[in-house]
């Protein structure tokens, strides 16, 4: 009996690049609907992707693509750098959201005004995962950190930061969504986000952003299980899911 | 010709750095060696410019000196920052439409021309910075007032129209500052 | 090709121009604005990138970016916006990106002035940043030089893989004078087996600056400064002035040299035999060439616009050949010619005084 292959490993993925991240962490599945997708658009040859601080940092461990470093926060600027150098490549950057929303917000915001043609994918694990679990821009109110260790308080800190719906303000911004991976279904949507940024992109709409609520569940002393009801129960309540921007979807209205 | 170093000043807006431009250019189109450097404050207008400029056949080293051979005061502010640079023996052309001060050196001579005044009677509108340019020139013999028109004529093409259509003011402004001081119709 | 009057900020755009850079990204300061004004009007028209960047954060990092392909690229800033880029800088040196930076100096520190200044020779020199690295950097002292050196710029930061920042001061860069710019005279390497432009037929590769197995750093480390060591004996270079037989050796990088240059020809035609050694290359700083020549001399005098920083690398350099004097002005204030001439005066009477005691 001849035998039917359903899944492939992606080419875009490094042969030997095993995933180094924490159970229950979101940033593998967001790695692979990447590679998936870098497949599917042919894109390996023509790919460069830009790293970034935290735990989205080794992305010449696990993709066999050109990779750039980027300092905490400048991935955009460096992604900048190399799509204004080498138009018809395809440029992406991989950020956290300490780094894209909390130290890199303002290259964030100006690379979306400029309407870069790059995609930028945004973990958002509502802290600095890699360092040890501090609060981020984006981490809840009430949510414990080893520098919120009581909570965050608004009146000390002030209020999450809402990545996706300030992006999807910027003029630039061509597509801007904020996904989860928290089952079967959200992570199918998440790859169509994903691949709806990069079309962005590759059809010379401008800047593409997705954010993705993602699990942490080392730094939420949660159990993977937990972590991701954690996100449908209280993080989805505060960063809400949905398409902020498609300008498409405006240019058929 | 004799090495000559010369600081133009006044408040920004009477074009003391353009002048020093001016000067630079036509050195440069009689094949000599010149440096212009400027100095201003942060106000984009009516603050205190000046420039200083070198003319010399040989290659300049320093474009910073320490006394000038002459001192162009386009106000009486300038007149008075400027008045100790002069060295002995050389002179300052001021612009006595606008300072009345007194002078205070006996070892340097002074031109004084009201300026503004003098103005009038040109083609409106008439540059004070480029008739003191023309005094200027005519005194110390380092160019040749023709290098300067040549310099007018080829920094007209690189302007706006506007700017070059005031080419014709630009060049009686100058040879009637060379006047003045031929004429000898000033208070020396 | 004939001189033609430039201002020095406008002459370091124009020979970017000609060296064929790319790409310009900057964040406007003074006293160095006219090169971005300069690029933003010439770059866009020939179909080349220009971005006025969020900050200079965000500049140096672009130039990064285009780094990373192998263009060539340049940012431009002053003191406090250099300050900035320190960490990109230090980022650069170690993932090997070329990139040129223009350091136009003004007062400091904090926001200081919009006086010139050489304030930031360590920052330029030492590096502000972090870790063990070299920044190449090169000083120019009149608007012809600025535009040689900015074509060295590029050619050395492509040929080392290394950021090379132009020092100059606000002097230099708001002054004119007559300069030829002539054409970019090197041929520039091959970029094409280290280049990002996507793993086409080949490996993927990766231009980063964490190394985190263990003894990997290390070992990138050793390696870079072997090519510091080559780059020292390959492109150091200096300008000696009437060194042959000077008792009293003046040192003075920048526009500095060439105030110095007019004091030493005053001395000079007062019988004082007095020179100027002026390093083109601050890294490489000229050491050997240096110490060669204070092993002739009596005295070397440092002469600086700050309050002694590559006084640091002259009396190294000399060391103990003979003694070091330093004389400077700092926070805008300038140097003329008979202020150093006085310098000299006194020194050059102090150091015969010295040998008809020892006789």
């Amino acid at each position: 009996m001849a035998e039917t292959l359903v899944y492939k490993r992606p080419e875009s993925l490094l042969k030997d690049g095993h995933f180094t991240f924490c159970p229950g962490c979101g940033h593998g599945v967001v790695l692979k609907i990447i590679a998936e997708l870098i497949d599917e658009f042919n894109l390996q040859k023509d790919t460069i992707a830009i790293s970034s601080v935290g735990c989205s940092i080794f992305l010449e461990k696990f993709f066999n693509l050109d990779v750039a470093g980027a300092s905490h926060g400048r991935s955009p600027c460096v992604a900048t750098g190399v799509k204004r150098c080498k138009p018809d490549k395809f440029v992406f950057t991989y950020q956290g959201d300490g780094d894209a929303a909390t130290i890199g917000f303002n290259e964030t915001i100006h690379t979306a005004c400029r309407g870069e043609h790059i995609s930028m994918i945004m973990i958002n694990n509502t802290n600095f995962g890699m360092t040890g679990g501090q609060a981020s821009a984006t981490t809840l109110v009430g949510q414990v950190t080893t520098t919120t260790p009581k909570g965050r308080k608004a009146e000390l800190t002030g209020y999450p930061l809402h990545a996706a719906e300030i992006v999807a303000k910027c003029d630039g911004t061509a597509y801007c969504a904020r996904v989860a991976i928290t089952d079967s279904k959200n992570i199918r949507q998440a790859k169509a986000a994903i691949k709806k940024a990069f079309e962005a992109q590759l059809n010379g709409l401008g800047f593409g952003f997705v954010e993705v609520l993602a699990a942490c569940p080392t730094n939420w002393h949660m159990t993977p299980v937990e972590s991701v009801k954690h996100i449908e129960e209280v993080t989805e309540k505060i960063h809400c899911l949905g398409v902020f921007k498609d300008v498409t979807v405006q240019e058929k209205v | 010709m004799k090495d000559v170093s010369v600081i133009i000043s006044g408040f920004g807006g009477q074009g003391a750095l353009f002048a020093g431009i001016l000067l630079c250019h036509a050195a440069v189109v009689e094949g000599k060696h010149t440096t212009w450097f400027p100095s201003y404050g942060a106000e984009m207008r009516g603050g205190a410019v000046n420039c200083c400029v070198n003319i010399s056949d040989k290659e300049i080293p320093s474009p910073v000196v320490d006394t000038v051979d002459v001192v162009i005061a386009l106000n009486d502010a300038s007149q008075k920052k400027f008045e100790n640079k002069v060295k002995k023996g050389g002179f300052m052309i001021l612009n006595s439409s606008l300072s009345h001060i007194p002078t205070t050196r006996n070892d340097i001579s002074y031109i004084k021309l009201p300026l503004n005044d003098l103005a009038q009677k040109l083609l409106q509108p008439a540059f004070i910075n480029v008739m003191a340019l023309g005094a200027f020139i005519e005194k110390t013999s380092a160019l040749k007032l023709e290098s300067v028109i040549e310099s007018m004529k080829e920094m007209s093409k690189t302007v706006s129209a506007k700017k070059a259509a005031l080419l014709p003011n630009n060049i009686e402004s100058l040879n009637f500052g060379a006047e003045l001081i031929r004429n000898q119709a000033v208070v020396v | 090709m004939a001189k033609v009057l430039v201002k020095g900020n406008e002459a370091i755009a124009q020979a970017a121009i000609n060296a064929g850079c790319q790409c310009y990204f900057g964040y406007p300061i003074t006293p160095q604005s006219e090169i971005g004004e300069y690029m933003g009007a010439h770059l866009p028209e020939m179909g080349r990138n220009f971005i006025t960047a969020e900050s200079e954060l965000a500049s140096i990092n672009m130039v990064i970016g285009a780094g990373t392909t192998g263009t060539k690229a340049m940012t431009s800033s002053s003191s406090c916006g250099i300050a900035l880029m320190q960490e990109a800088i230090s980022a650069m040196c170690c993932a090997e990106v070329p990139g040129v930076i223009v350091s136009v100096m003004r007062g400091g520190p904090g926001l200081g002035n919009i006086a010139p200044a050489q304030g930031d020779y360590f920052q330029a020199v030492k590096g502000g940043g972090n870790g063990d690295y070299k920044t190449i950097v090169l000083s120019p002292s009149t608007v012809q030089e600025a535009i040689d050196l900015t074509y060295r710029a590029f050619y050395l930061s492509l040929k080392y893989r290394n950021p090379v920042m132009l020092l100059a001061d606000g002097l230099l860069g708001q002054m004119m004078e007559p300069a030829d710019f002539g054409e970019y005279p090197y041929k520039d390497p091959d970029v094409s087996t280290w280049a990002l432009n996507g793993a086409d037929n080949r490996p993927a590769r990766n231009i980063v600056s964490l190394h985190m197995p263990e003894g990997e750093l290390e070992q990138l480390s050793n390696r870079i400064f072997e090519k510091y060591e080559k780059i020292k004996k390959e492109e150091t270079t200096y300008e000696g002035f009437m060194l042959e037989d000077a008792k009293l050796v003046l040192t003075a990088f920048g526009t500095v040299g060439r105030i110095a240059k007019s004091a030493v020809l005053k001395a000079r035609g007062e019988g004082m035999k007095v020179g100027l050694f002026r390093p083109v290359t601050l890294f490489p700083f000229p050491e050997k060439q240096l110490n060669d020549v204070a092993k002739n001399a009596d005295m070397v005098l440092d002469l600086e616009l700050n309050q002694g920083q590559m006084l640091l690398d002259v009396r190294s350099s000399v060391f103990g050949a003979c003694p070091v004097e330093f004389y400077g002005r700092s926070g805008g204030g300038m140097l003329t010619p008979d202020m150093i001439f006085e310098k000299v005066k006194e020194l050059y009477a102090a150091i015969n005084k010295t040998k008809v005691g020892v006789k």
